[in-house]
């Protein structure tokens, strides 16, 4: 069951301003999909256990893809076009309000 | 008059060269299409105001001889893939305003083909859903029947080409995106073996579900596009060189039909057209196997729970700080609450649907076995593909529905069945045309090839596109 209050909960930490309205169709919306998605519940250790033995990898998938150290691009190159879609910005930073 | 209901790459290359028609006249009959039916459509968000000069530029260089196959080939972009200095938005109020600082790799290798782009178009906001009517910019309609939706999320680059408004279009397919909006209106949409093609510059959804994907009136010319934009990419670590992968090699086609898996929900009309294409392929001379894939049993609430999962992440840099409008709070969080309600119903939904699933006392119950399930939902293709080259299902459960037809999310979801399938094992898989219901509703045929077998799809779609 998933009540307004645990849509609120899940609003606060997805940092989501909703309504009280809207809060009560969340409320319905996922409840009906989370009823639908908890099937997946019935998955049985045994069917998962299959996979070892079934899953080859025809391809050998990507790994260890990080590079090598080093510079990739002139310091400040990306900088300019960067900051500028920011909404708003001082001296080639960022503009937020006071944190502290 | 060049007639563009007929005009495919390959023909529009060779009245460049032969000089037949330009680049630039070919530009300025899209370009009148789209001035005639895209006030109707709203399949366009954006004609670009150079297009001219990108088909002059396109002329000179088929003019010194240097053309490439698609130089000079007038294209529709989803608003979520990346033009340098052009505006792009997925769609979304929370992106209003944002020009990309960099070009798609995608868009890099078609603009070293000397493409042309005609314009960003519509789709389902972040492309979240299967209809377009999630835009923040209204629904682009079906060119085949304006009641109706053109599907999604990738609908306007669809309607795009299916309404001669593009030669061709890249979308997106992150559950079934490029193929479902396809077979609504009649076109090719293929979705390539995950990594095939690399996602730098395309806004992210689902990581590890999310492709781009060519849209084109034949097998043909989205391979010709497929042909140019895939490849590994340093600035996508999960890009894969697709040609060097092993193909399968059979004389006689064999394609699988997963009988228990078609069938539940899905209408009549799908059934019986789906049927007929079986009946085609066994008279071209293919081998027609039952396989069975039993844990697609579990596809769709797989899907729904991982997507979500990985969508709810990665829209969280979207905090009105480094990219688009910003909403003042009353202090610095406060200006993340006020940005962030920018994001329409459905995008919300599956944010919090994804908080959900990732959080505390869930996350194993949920997450966890999703992953499960999608482990072995790739070792039963695997152990599937091992018997056939293909396998085919329907592309979608039903025909375009009307227009706020399906008003509930879980109904809209449930018609992505037969998509999530292969962006969840990761393999390649097209819907190509296959005939019409009798209210003359376009109806595709849906085909899955092994990871990394994607030459190997194609040569087998553009058989059967011929039956």
């Amino acid at each position: 069951m998933i009540s307004v209050e645990d849509v609120k909960k899940l609003a606060d930490l997805a940092r989501i301003e909703v309504g009280e309205n809207e809060a009560k169709t969340l409320a319905k919306d996922i409840e009906e999909i989370v009823g639908y998605v908890q099937q997946i519940q019935h998955l049985s250790v045994e069917e998962v256990e299959n996979i070892a033995v079934m899953h080859e990898r025809v391809l050998a998938e990507p790994h260890n893809v990080f590079r090598e150290d080093g510079t990739p691009h002139i310091a400040g190159e990306y900088t300019d076009v960067l900051i500028s879609a920011a909404p708003e910005k001082k001296d080639g930073f960022v503009k937020v309000q006071k944190i502290l | 008059m060049i007639e563009l209901s007929k005009l495919t790459i390959e023909k529009a290359n060779k009245s460049f060269v032969r000089g037949e028609f330009s680049a630039v006249e070919l530009a300025e009959a899209y370009l009148s299409e789209i001035e005639k039916k895209n006030k109707r459509l709203n399949a366009y968000l954006e004609v670009f105001d150079d297009v001219r000069e990108q088909a002059i530029a396109a002329d000179k260089r088929i003019k010194s001889g240097k053309a490439d196959i698609l130089t000079g080939i007038p294209f529709a972009i989803k608003d979520n893939i990346l033009i340098k200095g052009k505006r792009v938005g997925a769609a979304s109020k929370i992106l209003e305003g944002y020009i990309a600082p960099y070009d798609a790799t995608a868009i890099k290798k078609l603009k070293e083909a000397g493409a042309v782009f005609l314009g960003r178009t519509n789709c389902d906001e972040f492309a979240m859903g299967g209809s377009t009517e999630n835009s923040a910019y209204g629904v682009t309609k079906n060119p085949r029947d304006e009641l109706r939706v053109s599907g999604g999320s990738s609908g306007g680059s669809v309607a795009a080409v299916a309404a001669d408004m593009a030669l061709a279009a890249l979308g997106s397919d992150t559950g079934g995106s490029v193929r479902q909006p396809a077979s609504f209106c009649g076109v090719v949409g293929f979705k390539p073996s995950y990594g095939a093609v690399s996602r730098s510059g395309l806004i992210a959804m689902g990581s590890s579900l999310d492709c781009i994907g060519p849209i084109a009136k034949n097998v043909e010319d989205a391979e010709m596009i497929f042909d140019n934009i895939n490849g590994k990419d340093e600035l996508d670590s999960t890009s894969l060189e697709t040609s060097k992968l092993p193909n399968l090699q059979t004389s006689k086609l064999k394609v699988g039909i997963p009988k228990s898996f078609v069938g539940e929900g899905v209408e009549k009309e799908v059934i019986n057209n789906f049927n007929d294409s079986i009946e085609k392929m066994k008279k071209a001379g293919a081998e027609i196997i039952d396989v069975e894939l039993p844990m697609l049993k579990y596809a769709l609430a797989c899907y729904y729970i991982i997507m979500p999962a990985e969508a709810s992440t990665n829209l969280a840099r979207f905090d009105g700080v480094r990219y688009g409008p910003r909403i003042s709070g009353d202090s610095s969080i406060g200006d993340y609450f006020k940005t962030r309600a920018l994001f329409g119903p459905e995008v919300r939904r599956r944010i919090l649907l994804g908080t959900y699933v990732l959080s505390a006392g869930y996350y194993d119950s949920y997450y966890g076995k999703a992953c499960a399930a999608r482990e072995a939902i790739r070792a039963d293709f695997e152990k599937a593909f091992k018997k056939v080259d293909v396998i085919a299902t329907p592309t979608s459960p039903t025909p375009a529905w009307k227009i706020g037809e399906r008003s509930d999310p879980l109904s809209m979801y449930l018609a992505d069945i037969f998509t999530v399938t292969a962006n969840l094992a990761g393999v390649p898989a097209i819907s190509i045309p296959s005939g019409k219901t009798a209210n003359g509703l376009p109806l595709g045929l849906h085909l899955i090839a092994r990871r990394g077998s994607d030459g190997k799809l194609l040569s087998h779609a553009r058989f059967f596109e011929k039956m």
